[in-house]
């Protein structure tokens, strides 16, 4: 068995801590040796996508210094792992253990579909449910194809929760739009975001959806805090909350 | 100054206006998904241009030479202009020694760039924009708010009531098949007393030294057709090697940019009508600067489709104008700040990074990575907020630091829930204007793993 | 240093790594060129006649003012070669205008410059266009399309796909916004 280094974004340790939990749960279920580094923090996205890179680098730094001795490192976030995959060559590159830790990050759908290779998923799931498909897990992880692409179809987050029973995937007029969350975006541009937000919750809606789910627990923060304010019915779930409660093998 | 974020927020404010604004541009996009898929060889399609382009620009300077030497040959009068003014010097020279007091133009973005039309109005020219869209923002004194659908901002009885005033069409009347009617008769008659035709370029042809313009009105043949000289304006960066290479974009430009098999018109300018004059001024004004920048270099393969604008989901909700740039959208939020920084530093933020632009442009322009490169650029030139600057590079010391890490996260779970909600969602507080803050957890994930793995 | 030497040093002074030019595309093929370019004509507002009856093209029996091209086809109350200024040729209703071929993929056809000789404006300027296409010149796309053209120096040369239209008004599609109101393409054998 590889060994696997457990990340756990910042935002995730500190307000989501059941999605941390639960993609513990489902990788030692599995038969992983998972460990959570302590000293890990953030991968350095925020101030990166501020342009920031003198407050990012560090962090890259420490990352590679953390996580660079396990054979994967697995998160519930596209958008950090993409910050991994796609976003520290230009600091990291020529570094000892680093081509291996960029190669070797995972987000925990793809972990699963790619790598673990799940075929059966056993459980229940009786919800309509809506899939956010988060723009850098998608675009830049290609967890699914996007729309814009006229390229055979495939999602690997759908490919994982259509096996519940009683679920129900509902189609959204746009399969892709972006919530609005977009990290600083949200307050720098605050009215556009939160108009995209509420544009994706009307669409998940008209669809049918009982809860949004998705593999960024920040769009989903987003999503949820508009929801709230607005006294919806509608929830939003990390899909790490939903396997959790399932057989993968 | 104000950004692009006040001004979005000013547009966004009429919610059933930019929702209709949203659905316009949106259903173009959902056109162009049709006219992509209908293309088995689409992405193919997409890698040859990006391929083209690069190439291209890898000799840009000898396609050019080659350019003009088999313009001249055609008996095309080749000009160089430096920059905005030159251009502008040349083209009016170029009237002035006709003596041409009526021009027709067709679509040019670059003439727009230029700013073109003031110039040659302050100097006694009457300049008449043909294109519908473009003629109906000309009318209200405004810049298009979009490359390709310079009046998608307005509605029918806006444009309604500008005919009434400007062309005396019957008030009230906001029919759009009798608008246009009424936009072809002022049209006709400015076509038939005009002097000279300026249009842009699409496409400049190295190997016949020809010019390509797509239209789907027919105004750049109108114009060029009838009075007997032609100048085509076009940035440098509009060069391709070969007549083949036309078949590649052409194949994308309509499909992308307006969802349609092609344009109605595609005119190859090879020289001049018999008996008349054809001038081509090809434009640098900063070109030159962004091929040497290995980031950006791509952005000059830009065909000027109008792609970006439709999928951008910001585009569409803020509006062509709160760029403040006279290309819009993702690829004009690169190409501002190519020309002022600071003027346009607001742009590369106008954008939540989503990538769609990138997926979506036909020559493969990484617009969602140039965007984020434009940040780092513009806090190294420290035309970004020090707000901003100082509140990440403080984020930064407490990341890198686990103990005050943990420590900021207790301290915020902790106090966050007994605070007045008054406090918690005060002025300070952009995400809870509109939006509820998550409920603070007790515990972080880091204390609970312990009685996890025990 | 002139404006040209000075832009073309700028660009030299740029180190671009060298890239290779791409393979040629090969593109669609379609089971039924003529269907396909048919569907895509009427598509974009256009229609296809298969056969050469001019007489029953309601567009083309009752135009006063008719200006042809076509060997065969005769004008009506114009004489294209009399016209010495193109501006008299406003005000003409329907020109009949041969194409050299067809392109499946998008329902253009390819004008050569040379056939609208003596007005270049003709095909714009009249209200309605009647375009004349040999049935088995119908290509599949536009990589076949350029293959196909000769270049000559000091010319011209269109791709014509349906009527002139605009949807600058809310999006809204008119047909006729300066060139002509329908497009017509008629088959004809060979």
């Amino acid at each position: 068995m590889p060994s696997v280094g457990l990340f756990i974004p910042c935002y995730v340790d500190q307000l989501y801590p059941q999605v941390g939990l639960a993609t513990l749960r489902i990788l030692r279920r599995l038969g992983f040796n998972v460990e959570f580094p302590p000293e890990q923090t953030c991968c350095g996205q925020p101030m990166a996508n501020s342009g920031c890179d003198a407050a990012a680098r560090p962090l890259a730094e420490r990352f590679l210094a953390i996580f660079g001795k396990y054979d994967h490192v697995v998160a519930p976030s596209g958008s950090c792992v993409s910050m991994v995959r796609n976003h520290y060559d230009h600091w990291l590159h020529g570094k000892p253990r680093f081509e291996h830790l960029r190669d070797n990050t995972f987000e925990l759908c793809e972990y699963l579909t790619g790598v673990v290779k799940v075929t059966k998923i056993d459980g229940d799931f009786p919800f309509k449910v809506g899939l956010q498909m988060s723009c850098h897990g998608l675009r830049e992880l290609r967890l699914a194809r996007s729309s814009e692409q006229m390229t055979a179809p495939y999602n690997k987050v759908r490919q994982l929760l259509s096996q519940l029973r009683g679920i129900e995937i509902v189609d959204l007029l746009r399969p892709d739009e972006c919530c609005g969350f977009g990290g600083a975006f949200a307050v720098d541009e605050e009215a556009v975001s939160c108009l995209m937000g509420r544009d994706r919750i009307e669409d998940h809606a008209r669809a049918g959806a009982e809860v949004i789910v998705g593999y960024d627990m920040s769009c989903l923060m987003h999503l949820d805090g508009l929801i709230r304010r607005a006294e919806r019915a509608q929830r939003v779930m990390h899909v790490a909350e939903i396997l959790e409660k399932a057989q993968l093998a | 100054m104000t950004g692009h974020a006040e001004k979005a927020a000013a547009f966004a404010a009429n919610e059933s206006r930019t929702h209709w604004h949203d659905e316009s541009l949106w259903f173009v996009r959902v056109k162009r998904d049709r006219q992509a898929a209908s293309i088995p060889e689409w992405e193919a399609l997409r890698e040859a241009a990006s391929a083209i382009k690069t190439h291209t620009l890898s000799r840009l300077a000898d396609y050019l030479e080659e350019f003009e030497r088999n313009a001249t040959a055609n008996g095309i009068h080749v000009h160089w202009a430096r920059d905005a003014a030159e251009h502008n010097a040349i083209v009016h020279q170029i009237l002035a020694s006709h003596n041409v007091t009526r021009l027709v133009k067709s679509k040019s973005m670059l003439t727009e760039e230029c700013h073109l039309n003031p110039y040659l109005e302050a100097r006694g020219i009457e300049v008449t924009d043909t294109d519908l869209g473009e003629r109906i923002v000309q009318l209200r004194k405004e810049p298009p708010s979009h490359i390709v659908l310079p009046a998608i901002h307005l509605k029918k009885e806006d444009i309604g009531e500008l005919f009434h005033i400007e062309l005396g069409t019957e008030k009230g009347a906001s029919d759009p098949k009798y608008l246009t009617e009424a936009a072809r008769g002022h049209l006709r008659s400015k076509f038939m007393e005009a002097q000279a035709g300026l249009t842009g370029v699409n496409f400049a042809v190295a190997e016949t030294g020809g010019v390509v313009v797509c239209t789907n009105e027919g105004n750049a043949d109108m114009g060029t057709s009838l009075p007997p000289l032609h100048i085509a304006c076009m940035g440098m960066e509009k060069l391709i090697p070969r007549a083949e290479d036309l078949a590649v974009f052409l194949r994308l430009l309509a499909r992308s940019g307006t969802g349609q098999p092609v344009t109605t018109y595609t005119s190859h300018f090879n020289g001049p009508l018999p008996g008349g004059e054809m001038h081509v001024v090809i434009v640098d004004n900063g070109r030159s600067r962004i091929l040497g920048q290995p980031t950006f270099r791509s952005s000059l393969g830009c065909i000027r489709c109008g792609a970006c604008m439709n999928t951008c989901p910001v585009y569409r909700r803020s509006g062509g104008y709160s760029y403040g740039y006279i290309v819009p959208g993702p690829i004009g939020s690169i190409l501002a700040p190519q020309r002022d920084p600071e003027k346009y530093a607001s742009l590369p933020f106008a954008s939540s990074l989503c990538g769609s632009c990138t997926d979506v442009c036909p020559v493969k322009i990484d617009l969602h990575q140039q965007l984020l490169a434009f940040r780092k650029k513009l806090v190294d030139l420290k035309v970004v907020p020090l707000q901003k600057r100082l509140g990440m590079a403080g984020l930064g010391f407490v990341l890198s630091r686990p103990w005050l890490y943990r420590m900021s996260g207790s301290l915020l779970r902790a106090v966050m829930p007994v605070l007045p909600r008054g406090l918690v969602y005060g002025a300070w507080n952009r995400w809870g204007v509109q939006r509820e803050l998550p409920a603070m957890p007790k515990e972080s994930f880091r204390d609970l793993i312990g009685k996890e793995l025990s | 240093m002139s404006s040209r030497n000075a832009i073309l040093d700028s660009l030299r002074k740029s180190v671009v790594p060298p890239a290779s030019r791409p393979a040629p595309m090969i593109g669609t093929r379609y089971a039924d060129p003529l269907k396909q370019f048919e569907e895509t004509l009427t598509a974009v507002g256009g229609r296809l006649v298969r056969g050469g009856d001019l007489a029953s093209l309601d567009v083309y029996a009752n135009a006063p003012k008719v200006a042809s091209l076509v060997p065969g086809v005769p004008s009506r109350n114009v004489d294209l070669h009399a016209i010495q200024d193109p501006h008299e040729l406003d005000g003409v209703d329907v020109a009949v205008i041969p194409g050299e071929f067809g392109v499946a993929e998008n329902g253009a056809v390819w004008v050569p410059g040379e056939i609208l000789a003596p007005h270049r404006a003709i095909f714009v300027i009249a209200q309605h266009l009647i375009l004349v296409v040999p049935s088995d010149q119908i290509v599949d796309n536009l990589h076949q399309a350029y293959e196909r053209i000769q270049w000559r120096p000091n010319s011209f040369g269109i791709l014509i796909s349906g009527p002139s239209k605009t949807a600058d008004i809310e999006q809204s599609l008119v047909m006729g916004a300066h060139g002509a109101r329908s497009c017509t393409v008629i088959l004809v054998a060979q």
